[in-house]
């Protein structure tokens, strides 16, 4: 098992497509948010989730972030490393721990919560 | 119903599962899915994994197992135990065990979604080593993991959708809702068959059940079905629907006791009948039992011991005290012992475990003793409908089946579980009480097409096995053991008597007969010799009447007469 896990991100890093990303701007926060965007195929909800990921990066997380996405369609195997079942999910890979945030990501106030970019309020409500 | 111009049979996937393919006549439908329901803990994972595994093995069909609860190191360690290897499986493309993992704290939803990285990565797993069959375990943990149960409903209904359409043979395990099958609902979306699986306890004791709550297309087994999970597997029992179909065969076998066999139309008892023994405590029930597997050891076959209330050293011991010696058979393999407390487990689970036992080593003579013990277990009726079933299923197999039965001396005739109508060959043991002694007598009360004897034979235990000995019949009525004995003393000493008066006047006679030839002797003696002397007298006289005569003539010459 660990040994196919390790294989399968040895793959993956091959076939990384980085549409965007810079890791310029050191002096301001050494932090990288690596972001990974699984898809399957050109989908409507696909695009829309990237549309709204790279606002919501460039917003927020601008010049400490890349964003890679997975189309599941042309890498099935990789469906099973991050345990994805829904399309699309968003992986934050760095920094840890592990989140994901899945749909179209149109609840911009959500992701931030998911991503923890902003702290929840509602949680804090609820505490 | 699918009755009309359908003339091709819906085409079925053999699960392998032992009884199951009986009672669904073939197997669960290919290419489409079939739910399994249950509580917790009522053997779904192990009823899908065994599915898997059986076609991997036995029909070569390649499966998918997507557990959505179980790791794939666990899964293994669970099948390990019922000699599957699974990593074995797998490493030769036969199985392939995918762990979908779903946190829910892990998870955020943020706007529209779907679940076609299920899809793929299923679609994946299929692919990749050709599968025919899949298992969803359990597809219903999903609700957990994702809030939005509005695109998960319908997701899922495509997902089943596409595993048909993928002509895939699958199975959906879910738990049991409140007062639905499952607890979300997924018999609304998987139509083709559900089966229920059931784990109840009563009194204690539990039992698992099976029942196919729907199956379209196809005829089955509506009734609940009792089944097993042992170190093989699951085991399904296709009992309950057995009837009375059986046919009879007119040979015989012999009960082991010469006498019996006499009683019994000189033959002993058919092959494939059932026998029952009943008694009182202490009448040598179990000694007839083992004396009829005692002769079918002998002859070479397989017979298969159910003991309720000894344990089988106990049974062996007691009856090589006794004279009959079962542990060479137990030696030689021909003879199993299946020792089992009654409470121990319920009727059904009881049966499921007799039949398997029956089914393994094919024996020709079933002894279950004794009967009446299982009436600790149930109601009157589930026992008689539990001995129904097995004499059924055991006669449906030819085999001979004793059952004992002990029963109150005041209802001798009378069996507590009501099974009497169910023997063919019923033999009444019976304590006979006289002059402060008890006494074994056995009867045959019914022995069904034969002539069979109608006499109280009395039942002897010796150190040489059974021995039946006519019991004495006389004007003081029916006597046994020491009256017996004490009667036929008299009898003998009688008859000596009455032999020594024969002698005695025959002596007398002889003597009397001696006494008168002698006399007869003694009158012949003196008749000789008077007779002598009147013969003496008579010529004397003779010879005086000649002379008297010569001296007339003389006379008469001379005085010249002419």
């Amino acid at each position: 098992m660990e040994n196919r896990e390790r294989k399968v991100s040895s793959r993956m890093k091959g076939q990384r497509k980085t549409r965007a990303g810079t890791e310029t701007n050191k002096s301001r926060n050494d932090r990288i948010w690596v972001l990974r965007l699984y898809v399957a195929g050109q989908t409507p909800k696909s695009v829309a989730a990237f549309a709204n990921l790279k606002q919501i990066c460039e917003e927020h997380l601008a010049g400490k972030y890349r964003i890679e996405v997975i189309d599941l369609m042309e890498n099935p195997k990789l469906a099973e490393g991050d345990q994805i079942l829904a399309i699309p999910t968003l992986v934050r890979t760095l920094p840890p721990p592990l989140k994901k945030i899945i749909g179209d990501l149109s609840d911009t106030e959500r992701v931030l919560v998911g991503l923890q970019i902003k702290p929840s309020i509602r949680a804090e409500v609820a505490v | 119903m699918a009755k009309s111009n359908r003339k091709v049979a819906l085409e079925k996937s053999p699960s392998g599962i032992q009884g199951l393919d009986e009672i669904t006549s073939g197997g669960l439908p290919k290419g489409r899915p079939t739910l399994v329901c249950g509580a917790a803990g009522s053997g779904k994972t192990l009823f899908a994994m065994e599915f898997l595994m059986r076609g991997a093995i036995q029909y070569g069909e390649p499966g998918v197992f997507m557990s959505f609860e179980e790791t794939e190191d666990d899964l293994a360690k669970n099948v390990a135990s019922l000699g599957f290897d699974l990593p074995g499986l797998a490493a030769s493309k036969r199985l392939l065990i995918d762990h979908v993992h779903l946190e829910r704290s892990e998870i955020e939803e943020t706007g529209e979604y779907d679940l076609e990285g299920l899809f793929i990565r299923l679609g994946h797993a299929i692919d990749s080593i050709g599968a025919k069959r899949v298992a969803l375990d359990t597809v219903e943990s999903l609700f957990g993991g994702l809030p939005n149960h509005f695109i998960l409903r319908s997701e899922l209904r495509r997902l089943f959708r596409w595993l048909k359409e993928k002509g895939m043979t699958a199975i959906i395990t879910g738990e049991k809702g409140e007062n639905t099958l499952t607890r979300h609902g997924l018999e609304e979306y998987v139509s083709d068959c559900v089966i229920f699986l059931d784990h109840r306890v009563s009194d204690q004791i539990s039992t698992r059940r099976l029942r196919i709550v729907k199956y379209r297309g196809s005829t089955h087994g509506t009734s609940e079905f009792p089944f097993l999970i042992d170190e093989k597997g699951i085991s399904v029992m296709p009992i309950t629907s057995i009837g009375l179909k059986h046919l009879v065969t007119s040979k015989r076998i012999s009960s082991g006791i010469p006498r019996l066999d006499n009683m019994l139309g000189d033959k002993g008892y058919f092959r494939g009948s059932s026998i029952l023994v009943s008694g009182t405590a202490g009448t040598g029930k179990t000694t007839v039992a083992a004396s009829l597997v005692d002769a079918a050891c002998r002859r070479g076959e397989h017979c298969v011991y159910f003991a309720f209330e000894e344990s089988a050293s106990q049974i062996l011991r007691n009856m090589r005290s006794v004279g009959i010696d079962l542990e060479q058979w137990v030696k030689k393999g021909l003879l199993e012992f299946h020792v089992e407390r009654p409470t121990a487990l319920g009727l059904e689970t009881h049966l499921a475990r007799m039949h398997k036992a029956v089914e393994e080593s094919k024996p020709t003579v079933v002894v279950v003793d004794p009967i009446s013990n299982l009436i600790s277990v149930g109601t009157f009726l589930d026992i008689k409908g539990m001995l129904t079933r097995l004499i059924d299923y055991l006669k449906m197999n030819r085999i001979t089946t004793l059952l004992t039965s002990l029963t109150a001396s005041s209802s001798l005739e009378e069996t507590e579980q009501g099974v009497s109508s169910l023997a063919d060959t019923w033999i009444l043991l019976r304590s006979i009480e006289i002059e402060g002694e008890r006494n074994r007598g056995l009867n045959i009360l019914k022995s069904r097409g034969m002539a069979h004897s109608n006499q109280i034979r009395e039942f002897l235990l010796t150190d040489q096995g059974v021995e039946l000995v006519d019991v004495y019949l006389g004007p003081q009525g029916v006597l046994t053991g020491t009256a017996r004995a004490a009667q036929q003393n008299r009898e003998a000493a009688q008859a000596l008597a009455s032999q020594r008066e024969v002698e005695r006047m025959q002596r007398a006679l002889e003597r009397k007969r001696k006494a008168l030839e002698a006399q007869i002797a003694a009158l012949r003696v003196e008749f000789e010799a008077e007779g002598e002397e009147m013969k003496r007298l008579i010529s004397e006289g003779q010879a005086n009447q000649k002379s008297v005569a010569r001296q007339r003539t003389e006379m008469g010459r001379i005085r010249g007469a002419d």
